[in-house]
């Protein structure tokens, strides 16, 4: 979850209320205290939630549930028409729309820079994914001459980018800059990628690579353009409408920017209109509460909001794209009434409860194993080839395997449980023997398209430690839990000693093996005392297995 | 009946309660046993409380090489006295006469007043008749003598000087019978044995504490009328993300969060209805273009979700609890705190009259029987659930609130295209976490360390 760094003392001043009690409110926004150092707290905000990436952003929300405002938080745009930007039909197969806001007259400092880009960064992140979706380019507005144009150039376009003091080409950029090789992708192959140009066809950005380094934004900066491009005309909208919220909250006036050409429109950045029932709220958080103090709720989760009968009315400002239906407004007026106020109810239930007849089967086998004498061990079905065949001397195969593991240890399921559970023994030769240890597990193969099964392998190590023992504990175990009589085959493991290794045998199949570990495997896990083994599928065997069974 | 000795013990006491206090080595001649058998029998009635050892050191003072010369030679004052005696004399005299002792005579005679200095001139002054020292220098040169029997004071100035005295430290341990030995009877029936000795530990067989913690997870869902159901590892991105809402560029679908299987895709992933009305709901809602071939993909299933979320939609209840437990994996960096692979809870409950408080109730009541007494509710965000709350939970030892398990109502764009029909609270979690609690772990890695030390020594806190 993303964390932002704010101040208290700045929320008090935004929010109008004691430390203490901020500090007591923010949970019940939603917002996870990570961690406090003085007048510095870090606050976790849920990803649906980008407007909670700035201080002015938490405050707004603090404000509605302290009672200190409430009601939807307006976007004041004043239309001025000194600001427009048009898009060339070119753009539509690159990156179609076009978006922007002026901000005016605002202070610009570092911690507001700070935050604004911890903002664009997360948002670039989370709803641009990626910035495939949306970008964002925030510029020093009067370094900018209009009309913008928004349009295509060829690859060997140039202009000086963000950070550096020379002209470098389209292709140069993408192939030589940190962002140029993770975000080049998303312009495809094409020849022609998008950018923003001013009257005087100076480049202003390269969605949604890079930014001109002619519209830098630094602390003498006084008014600021956000230009936000995308694939999707709402996504972009929504995106503006986020960072104009945080921009108005930081002091700007927001004057509008006109937007037209190839199918874009100037943004309107007006509340949506949605209704939810009462009843919904009532039969959904289990309160008793009229429509108009669901209202007034609603009011405090920041939403405007008026009870007409059973319905309440509501307007959803233009940042909060998290809010889809009806549904999620029950959870605005569940948070705007305040979680601490919902007591829970215990109801009796009408239905019988029970095990899974699976689990079932497999508690058996634990009380037969246990009462064997051996002790449970677990491991994980994601270990890897290692494990699985070198170190218990089979030929390397082909497991199953999963894509990017940050961990080399879990990069492939397990086919078999025994190399686990050697090397389990292997990580315990200083503690007292005898050990024996079993596990019981899902082992994985190729099916259609995976085949998963359950198994029981067990293991003996101590000095006398031999087939006959190993084997007789199988026989018992089988015998106890399911009534089944299990012979053995001669037969030959690459695990398990030569002449001491025994195929399973269950009604004429072969079920498994059981064997004395050969010495060489022994010496792979540094072992000193003799061990013997065995496994065994269990499918086929416990009621509701998740049999080898094609799934799908 | 009394307790019951072993023969050493019995001749130990016998022997200490006719002689008492004797050391160890005439313990064992005097009871009739080795000095190995004597050390070890006395070991264990100093554990039972019936003897106690105390052990004496002796120090004997002998003569070292400088202390050997000043008996011959005279203690270096002394020779500067004697020199005085036929009347004053120059410094240069004096030094040429004693040598490298001249120094240290001078400093101690100036400093007790025996000589007065003028000018280069020395001459006597209050000398006593036997200079301090001198009489245990005598003693001790006469042969090896026990510390005891010196004069402290006289015997201090020679202790501090190089090599005067070689001190020689004997100890000897002393072996007496506590008062509670002068009770006991040492007299046993034949072939009797002592019930009372401590024994080493059998080592038990038993099933892994994190199987436990889940067997008891398990065993309280059931009481609380929840059915299990079970579902495969492996899973079709369809029941994973899409059924969930989770729309297929979203970051929690990358490779570097979930794990995705190597080349593996599932014919069919479920009816061509739920197909249609997922692919429906996203592109409504998320505004994109979904894709099937993405929803074929097999990855290991990253919540228990899957299970469930497939089972009402197969089954479409009026009124249900079920739940599912089982691993779950998440792309992870391992470390204390996180594992790749790790054990989930989920139960739901559908039907009518199932409220947010009816949530928070079952919630509660799970952690009342689970020990957990002190929990309070938080709002929190889950994709597939609205709304969502986090529990926090008390925990005493480490003296903080910690998070456990999510909550929340199915989004109706989860339950309406897989028809099913009113409202669905589902609720779960990680159960390591709990089991860290239980057993006072800071590092969950230790479940699947099977390390035999801990496995066969744990214990619950209670």
């Amino acid at each position: 979850m993303p964390v932002v760094e704010v101040s208290y003392s700045r929320l008090q001043g935004m929010a109008g209320a004691p430390k203490t009690k901020i500090a007591e409110a923010l949970p019940f926004l939603g917002l996870d205290i990570e961690s406090e150092d003085g007048d510095s707290v870090r606050i976790e905000y849920s990803p649906n939630r980008p407007d909670y990436s700035t201080d002015v952003g938490i405050a707004l929300g603090l404000q509605g549930l302290l009672g200190t405002k409430t009601g939807e938080v307006r976007l004041g745009v004043k239309n001025t028409a000194r600001y427009s930007i048009t898009a060339r039909p070119g753009v539509s197969g690159v990156r179609p729309f076009v978006t922007g806001i002026a901000a005016v007259g605002g202070r610009v400092d570092d911690a507001m820079i700070r935050q604004l880009m911890a903002m664009q960064e997360d948002l670039h992140l989370g709803l641009g994914r990626r910035r495939a979706r949306s970008s964002i380019g925030i510029h020093d507005l009067d370094c900018i001459s209009f009309p913008l144009t928004y349009t295509v150039a060829g690859r060997d376009h140039s202009f000086v980018p963000l950070n550096s003091g020379e002209p470098s080409s389209v292709a140069e950029i993408l192939e030589h800059t940190k962002v140029g090789q993770d975000y080049g992708r998303i312009l495809g192959n094409s020849g022609r990628v998008p950018v923003i140009l001013d009257s005087d066809s100076a480049t202003v950005s390269l969605p949604p690579i890079i930014n001109a380094a002619a519209t830098t934004v630094t602390t003498k900066t006084k008014n600021l353009l956000v230009e936000v491009t995308g694939t999707g005309k709402r996504d972009i909208e929504g995106v503006l409408a986020i960072v104009a919220v945080a921009l108005q909250g930081f002091g700007f006036s927001l004057e509008s920017v006109k937007v037209s050409g190839a199918g874009n429109s100037t943004p309107k950045l007006q509340p949506r209109r949605a209704s939810v029932k009462a009843s919904l709220v009532q039969d959904t958080l289990g309160i008793d509460i009229g429509a108009a103090r669901i209202a007034s709720c609603l009011k405090k989760s920041r939403l405007g909001a008026y009870a007409k009968g059973g319905t309440i009315e509501c307007a959803i400002p233009p940042y909060r794209l998290d809010i889809f239906g009806p549904m999620d407004l029950v959870e605005e007026a569940a948070l705007g009434y305040g979680i601490q106020n919902l007591t829970p109810l215990v109801s009796p239930s009408q239905t019988v409860g029970g095990k899974s007849a699976f689990v079932e089967g497999l508690g058996a086998v634990d009380r037969a194993m246990v009462g064997l004498g051996y002790m449970e061990a677990l491991n994980s079905c994601l270990t890897n080839p290692g494990t699985l065949y070198g170190m218990a001397g089979r030929k390397p195969g082909d497991p199953l395997s999963v894509m990017d593991s940050k961990s080399g240890e879990h990069t492939a399921l397990r086919d078999l449980l025994l190399p686990g559970l050697l090397e389990n023994l292997s990580r315990n030769i200083h503690a007292q023997y005898p050990q024996r240890l079993y596990e019981t597990g899902s082992v994985f193969a190729r099916g259609s398209p995976v085949s998963e099964s359950t198994s029981l392998c067990a293991v003996t190590a101590h000095k006398d430690a031999n087939f006959s023992e190993a084997k007789s504990a199988l026989k018992s175990a089988l015998k106890a839990v399911f009534g089944l009589d299990i012979t053995t085959r001669t037969s030959s493991h690459p695990t398990l000693e030569q002449g001491r290794c025994a195929s399973v045998v269950l009604g004429g199949d072969v079920v498994g093996v059981a064997g004395e570990v050969s010495s060489g495997v022994l010496e792979n896990h540094k072992i000193r005392v003799p061990v013997a083994a065995f496994e065994v599928s269990l499918s086929g065997h416990l009621p509701q297995a998740p049999k080898p069974r094609e799934r799908h | 009946m009394s307790q019951v000795f072993h023969d050493i013990e019995r001749k130990i006491i016998l022997s200490l309660r006719s002689n008492p206090g004797q050391d160890l080595g005439g313990l064992a001649s005097s009871a009739g046993l080795s000095p190995d058998q004597a050390r070890r029998g006395v070991e264990w009635l100093r554990l039972k409380g019936l003897a106690s050892v105390s052990e004496t050191g002796s120090t004997s003072l002998s003569l070292g090489k400088n202390g050997t010369e000043a008996l011959e030679l005279g203690l270096p004052e002394r020779r500067l006295l004697d020199a005085l005696a036929g009347g004053p004399k120059q410094v240069r005299e004096l030094q040429s006469n004693l040598g490298g002792a001249f120094g240290a005579a001078m400093g101690l005679a100036k400093k007790n007043g025996w000589i007065g200095v003028k000018g280069g001139t020395i001459s006597l002054a209050n000398a006593p008749r036997d200079l301090p020292g001198e009489g245990s220098l005598k003693k001790i040169g006469a042969g090896k003598v026990p510390r005891e029997s010196l004069d402290e004071a006289d015997l201090a100035g020679l202790l501090a000087r190089p090599d005067y005295v070689v001190r020689d430290v004997q100890k000897a341990k002393t072996v007496t019978l506590t008062p509670a030995a002068a009770k006991v009877g040492v007299e046993s029936p034949q072939g009797a044995i002592d019930v009372e000795a401590d024994v080493p530990a059998a080592q038990m067989a038993k099933t892994h504490p994190l199987k436990d913690t889940i067997n008891e997870v398990r065993e309280i869902f059931t009481t609380l009328g929840f059915a299990e159901i079970v579902g495969g590892m492996a899973q079709p991105c369809f029941w994973n993300f899409d059924a969930l809402f989770t729309p297929q560029d979203h970051p929690a679908r990358e490779m570097q969060d979930t794990f995705y299987l190597q080349g593996m895709a599932a014919r069919k992933v479920a009816t061509p209805e739920q197909i249609r009305n997922v692919s429906k709901s996203h592109k409504d809602n998320w505004l994109y273009a979904w894709d099937v071939a993405e929803a074929r993909r097999m990855v290991l299933r990253t919540h228990t979700t899957c299970v469930t979320i497939k089972h009402l939609a197969e089954t479409k209840p009026d009124e249900a609890r079920v739940f599912s437990l089982g691993r779950v994996f998440r792309n992870e960096k391992v470390s204390y705190k996180h594992l790749v692979e790790f054990n989930q809870v989920e139960g739901v409950v559908a039907g009518r009259g199932t409220t947010l408080r009816d949530l928070m109730g079952i919630q509660r009541e799970f952690y009342r029987r689970m020990g957990l007494t002190r929990v309070k509710f938080w709002p929190t965000f889950f994709p597939y659930t609205e709304p969502s709350l986090q529990t926090m939970v008390y925990n005493e030892r480490l003296g903080k609130w910690v998070e456990l398990f999510g909550m929340g109502i199915f989004r109706p764009e989860v339950t309406r295209p897989l028809g099913i029909k009113g409202q669905v609270l589902a609720w779960g979690g990680g159960i390591e976490r709990i089991a860290m609690l239980r057993y006072g772990l800071d590092d969950v890695r230790e479940f699947y360390a099977n390390d035999l030390g801990w496995l066969r020594g744990a214990v619950p806190c209670r």
